[in-house]
């Protein structure tokens, strides 16, 4: 099929970004959407342009290191990653606009490329349960209700690719926020940190300029792992009574 | 299986009579791992942790620790070590550290905690890895592996790792790979992610306790040694394109497999052999290089255009039936249409007893040799059809739809999603992919490589999967490595710091970074006319043809003459178009493809050299009268451990060094699946 | 945001209620006007409760307000470089109208309490104060007019746009939609909120044009 992609370029971060237009011929449905853009680059650096920057890794929807706005949406319109999204979900002649996560807390690098390391922060604030090299008990100590253990492990599946903030129209990353706190409240390792986490973490949050929540739900639709909005209130429940405990 | 205590050797240094590299290489002394504990094998990790020496508390902070990598075992390692009190700096080429690809593990991780009290035990699992290995490990490392595997689930349980669990609240555990026991533990199908994101938090927190200093997008490009000891390396900063020099008491490489030489495999984009192969070139020995992983059950190629292969898990083999036509005017058929009687289930047919389930490198190559015949299924990828099918008609007759979905159903979706087929409707198309490499950089017991000061942890060493890993054994060693090894073997070296200041114009330092620069600037200036992706497909197109799943003396001698005229054409005909200051992705594979194209040279040496069969490694000149492989202990019961000659392009020769392999505690056996 | 609006929801649900004696007739509506100034006598003094609930609500209206501010301002400042084209999948509208729909109504408010509150300004008669009539009286004549009528139903519309998002929304930030099943109860709730509440108080003026109440 043959494509017209309209591109978001930008040198540095610094530098002011346009979007640019290009034609692709002889794209295939097969062809993942990175691949189509890896085809796109062939040709650009076979006539000396440079080509575009684009963030990939493992490719197969579990690192979170893609991501691109795609007509619109954060990964495009699927409930995938970008690298997991095929062309067969585009036909011949379309227009594909295609631009970077846009957050101020997530300056853009180049092209399509961002800086995403405010999510390492807020990990960084208290996204932990602190557990030294050697210290732990037998696995078996602390059993785990299972539907407390399920619930832990659907919220942990957040590949922290950052969807969720390119989504929201608040520029909010209470869903990622979310995710890890209900991960780590739910199991008895997690109870000690509790109410110091959730204030930690939400603190880095508004420090690093991300938006307030309003509870439009874009982040849920936008996530790749579906990780659901349940988690919002789930961190909002914490830090009220983090906030009534006083911490 | 007979257990000894490991006192006594239980076979002779090997005697090679073969010599089919002969005029690739040259000879160097043999080696030994100085560091190898002796006595009873369970006594030999607990002896060495006391006999290793202890850093004073007070001295930690003033010992900096660089630590390349930040997957399992990296990751792990920067957690404990920072956590222990030394000053750690942390690379890793992502954007973050949780993205390194121990995160696509998908399977489980194994331990010897006997939880399902089903007779497993320590040296259960070390005789399993090893007898798994093809007896080309070493038995020390696995035993110790073994040995700490139970302390790793204890740990991670306590960073909140969300495995899966019974309705009893305890730990659900699965038998794998074949093994008789129930022993890996798991996380749903991304069981990788969770330990991933368990080592990661311990990591950021340390982070922010100001222990570890962590560099994203961060590019290892060269080991800075002074006085025969690893200082330091050079990194490129990613975004700014500024080289930075980073000096060190010591530094660790986890930066993980080389499997991406063959362009195509599981691994990501990203993966590359950079860092080890700039420390190889410095000296250090890479070791085994030619063993090679290959995993059965991958989602085929569909075209030129393909970036990377996507794995399924293999328990997919326990329901489903692997077939291809029986005549080759069938392969462009709807696979529906064709009669039962024209269908050729070649492993239930050359394998009666063990049928689908054979080990995954005899499935690989079998599917490798119904496509050479011509029969292979799929689209045309060159001249051939590079498919073989994955029946779950007969399960879904037999179980019902609904216990399919249920069973494999997130596979399944998988499939749908990458190939737009249903395989409820028709058969899934499969074929073997590269996974994991067992060769790595040559490190002893302390997990020290020859060069003092450089340690090697995780996938990047070679010590413990011998010529072949077994599943769920990933995992383990690069969570066993980072926590609990590493940490108690370099405080050994530690031991006699802090080392005195190496200072940034030292000419050792000054070399480094010069040639870093040098080599930027030569990629940027050939201004030819091919990009580097173009010559990593093409290296990979060689490698998966001649240093694959079956590897001959006459293929492996075309495939480094294919490979010397690449190189020419790399260092004559590349273009790299931006600039070196700035976020250039082509400049960045550029670097990487010229390391992975003289890797694969050496990886076909050693190919070559090892005239038999073992593990991952399939000699067409060593099989027997039934096509199953061919170990010769008496030759080959040793690791390869190669030294940089020089560039071949300019005559050099690599240089190989023996490491003999003296069992004591088990006795080697050959193989039979038949 | 969560705390004043749930007073909000409280408060318009009472005075909706209220709004529907209009159905009884002129006198028992300005008998129920009348009652609302002595309500809690003697404990309280004449519209003791009256001016408690006003400052109740205005402080409640601040918070509001100041929120809405503090949260618009973060997110204009989260994104200062605007998407060239953006979509959005599956949110309801009443959520990203959020903004503009509560400005509307604070305008709307504004002017409802000058015309049967404050100011009391009948449309029709352009008498103010006292001279405007009995609250029946002013409340018939502002409907009789169709412009207000129909400033009346609009405002009514986002105010069901308001609650129909709000509603589900103040349960989620404080906390109390845990789970899947939560969640839709609390979006359910703000489905019926939003249509008891805005149908509710829309019935009055529309009675009046239609000629049911005259």
């Amino acid at each position: 099929m043959k494509l017209t992609l309209k591109i978001w370029r930008q040198a540095t971060t610094d530098a002011t970004g346009a979007m640019h237009t290009y034609q692709l011929d002889g794209v295939s449905e097969d062809m993942s959407f990175l691949e189509m853009l890896d085809v796109l680059n062939e040709q650009l650096n076979a006539s000396d342009e440079e080509p575009i920057a684009f963030d990939s890794d493992c490719r197969e929807g579990i690192c979170g290191m893609c991501g691109l706005m795609i007509n619109g949406q954060a990964h495009g319109p699927e409930v995938t990653t970008t690298c997991q999204l095929h062309m067969r979900s585009f036909k011949d002649g379309d227009e594909i606009t295609i631009e970077p996560w846009r957050a101020d807390a997530f300056p853009v690098l180049k092209d399509l490329c961002v800086d995403r390391s405010a999510l390492d922060r807020m990990i960084q604030s208290g996204g932990y349960i602190s557990a030294n090299t050697g210290s732990a008990p037998d696995a078996h100590a602390a059993p785990v209700e299972k539907k407390k253990a399920d619930r832990a492990f659907d919220v942990a599946t957040c590949i922290g690719c950052g969807a969720c903030v390119a989504a929201c129209p608040n520029g909010s990353a209470s869903l990622f926020l979310g995710a890890k706190i209900t991960h780590l409240g739910e199991l008895p390792q997690g109870q000690p940190e509790r109410w110091d986490r959730v204030i930690g973490m939400v603190s880095q949050h508004d420090h690093d300029g991300f938006g307030g929540c309003t509870n439009i739900g874009e982040c849920a639709s936008a996530c790749p792992k579906e990780i659901p909005l349940d988690v919002i209130s789930q961190l909002n429940k914490d830090l009220r009574t983090a906030m009534v405990k006083g911490r | 299986m007979a257990m000894h205590d490991g006192t006594q050797a239980l076979n002779q240094a090997s005697n090679q009579l073969s010599d089919d590299a002969h005029g690739y290489y040259t000879r160097g002394e043999n080696i030994i791992d100085a560091k190898a504990p002796v006595g009873p094998i369970k006594d030999r990790w607990t002896n060495r942790k006391f006999e290793n020496r202890l850093v004073n508390p007070a001295n930690r902070r003033k010992l900096d620790v660089i630590i390349v990598g930040t997957g399992l075992a990296g990751g792990a390692a920067a957690a404990t070590m920072g956590e222990a009190g030394y000053n750690v700096k942390s690379f890793c080429y992502q954007d973050s550290p949780r993205r390194a690809h121990s995160i696509a593990a998908q399977g489980g991780i194994n331990a010897a905690k006997n939880y399902k009290e089903d007779g497993d035990s320590t040296f259960r699992l070390f005789y399993d890895t090893v007898k798994g290995g093809d007896y080309r490990s070493r038995e020390s490392n696995v035993y110790r592996l073994a040995e700490v595997s139970a302390n790793i689930i204890d740990q991670c349980v306590a960073q909140g790792v969300p495995f899966a669990r019974e309705y009893g609240g305890l730990l659900d555990n699965r038998s794998f790979g074949g093994v008789q026991v129930s022993r890996t533990f798991y996380a749903r199908g991304q069981t990788g992610q969770q330990l991933l994101l368990g080592a990661y938090q311990a990591m950021e927190r340390q982070v922010g306790a100001g222990t570890v200093q962590e560099f994203t997008r961060h590019e290892m490009l060269e080991v800075i040694v002074v006085d025969d000891r690893a200082r330091g390396i050079i990194a490129r900063n990613m975004v700014t394109g500024e080289i930075e020099t980073h000096l060190a008491d010591v530094v660790v490489l986890a930066t993980g497999g080389y499997g991406n030489v063959f362009f195509l495999s599981t691994n990501a984009m990203g993966s590359n052999v950079t860092a080890a192969w700039r420390a190889h070139r410095k000296g250090a020995y890479m070791a085994n290089p030619c063993y090679t992983q290959i995993h059965p059950t991958c989602i085929p190629v569909s075209g030129e255009h393909q970036s990377k292969l996507t794995l399924m898990s293999e328990s997919l083999r326990n329901d489903g039936r692997i077939w291809v036509p029986k005549n080759r005017e069938d392969c462009e058929k709807d696979p529906r249409d064709i009669p039962e009687e024209d269908r050729d289930y070649y492993l239930e047919r050359i394998y009666p007893s063990f049928g689908n389930l054979v080990p995954r490198d005899i499935a690989s190559r079998q599917a490798k040799n119904m496509c050479d015949e011509g029969r292979g299924v799929g689209p045309l990828v060159g001249d051939f059809r590079r498919g073989v099918y994955l029946d779950f008609a007969d399960a879904i007759a037999r179980m019902g739809k609904k216990a399919v979905e249920t069973k494999y159903g997130n596979l399944f979706d998988m499939y749908a999603r990458i190939t737009g087929e249903d395989p409820y409707e028709s058969p899934m198309r499969i074929y073997p992919a590269v996974h994991y490499v067992m060769g790595g950089l040559w490190v002893d017991y302390d997990l020290q490589s020859n060069i003092p000061g450089l340690f090697v942890t995780g996938e990047a060493n070679f010590s413990d999967h011998g010529a072949n890993r077994l599943g769920a054994s990933a995992l383990m060693q690069g969570l066993a490595d980072g926590y609990f090894v590493l940490p108690n073997t370099i405080r050994d070296y530690l031991a006699d710091g802090p080392f005195e200041k190496v200072s940034e114009d030292h000419p050792a330092v000054v070399e480094a970074r010069t040639s870093v620069e040098e080599r930027i600037t030569r990629f940027l200036s050939i201004n030819g006319t091919r990009s580097a992706d173009s010559y990593h497909k093409e290296l990979g197109h060689i490698m998966w043809e001649y240093c694959g799943m079956e590897r001959s003396e006459d293929g492996l001698r075309k495939a480094i003459d294919l490979i010397r005229e690449l190189k020419a054409d790399f260092w004559s005909n590349l273009k790299v178009l931006g600039t070196a200051d700035s976020l250039n992705q082509s400049l960045e594979k550029a670097g990487r493809v010229v390391d992975f194209i003289e890797l694969g040279e050496l990886m076909c040496i050693d190919a070559l050299n090892r005239r038999e069969s073992c593990g991952g490694h399939f000699r067409a000149e060593s099989q027997t009268e039934d096509g199953e492989a061919l170990r010769h202990d008496d030759e080959f019961a040793y690791v390869a451990a190669w030294e940089w000659g020089g560039d071949s392009l300019d005559g050099g020769q690599p240089v190989l060094h023996k490491e003999d392999l003296i069992y004591t505690a088990i006795e080697m056996k050959q193989r039979s699946y038949k | 945001m969560a705390v004043s609006g749930l007073l909000f929801i409280a408060f318009t649900l009472v005075h909706m209620y209220g709004n529907l004696k209009a159905f009884s007739g002129q006198e028992k509506f300005n008998d129920y006007a009348h009652h609302l100034r002595e309500f809690g006598e003697p404990i309280l003094p004449y519209e003791g409760f009256l001016w408690i609930t006003r400052v109740g609500l205005l402080v409640a209206l601040v918070a509001h307000v100041t929120s809405a501010v503090i949260l618009a301002r973060r997110a204009s400042r989260a994104r200062t470089t605007k998407y060239q084209y953006k979509k959005n999948k599956h949110s309801a509208l009443s959520s990203r109208t959020m903004r503009w729909g509560g400005a509307a109504l604070l305008l709307f408010i504004i002017w409802h309490l000058v015309n049967f509150s404050f100011g009391k300004v009948n449309p029709q008669t352009g008498e103010t104060g006292a001279a405007a009539g009995d609250p029946y009286t002013l409340m018939v004549d502002t409907f009789d007019v169709w412009w207000m009528t129909v400033i009346y139903l609009v405002a009514m519309l986002a105010l069901g746009f308001h609650l129909h998002h709000g509603t589900w929304s103040a349960t989620q930030t404080l906390g109390y939609t845990n789970t899947a099943t939560s969640r839709q109860r609390a979006k359910q709730a703000g489905w019926l909120l939003a249509i008891v509440i805005a149908g509710g108080f829309s019935l009055v003026p529309l009675s009046v044009m239609f000629g049911i109440i005259e």
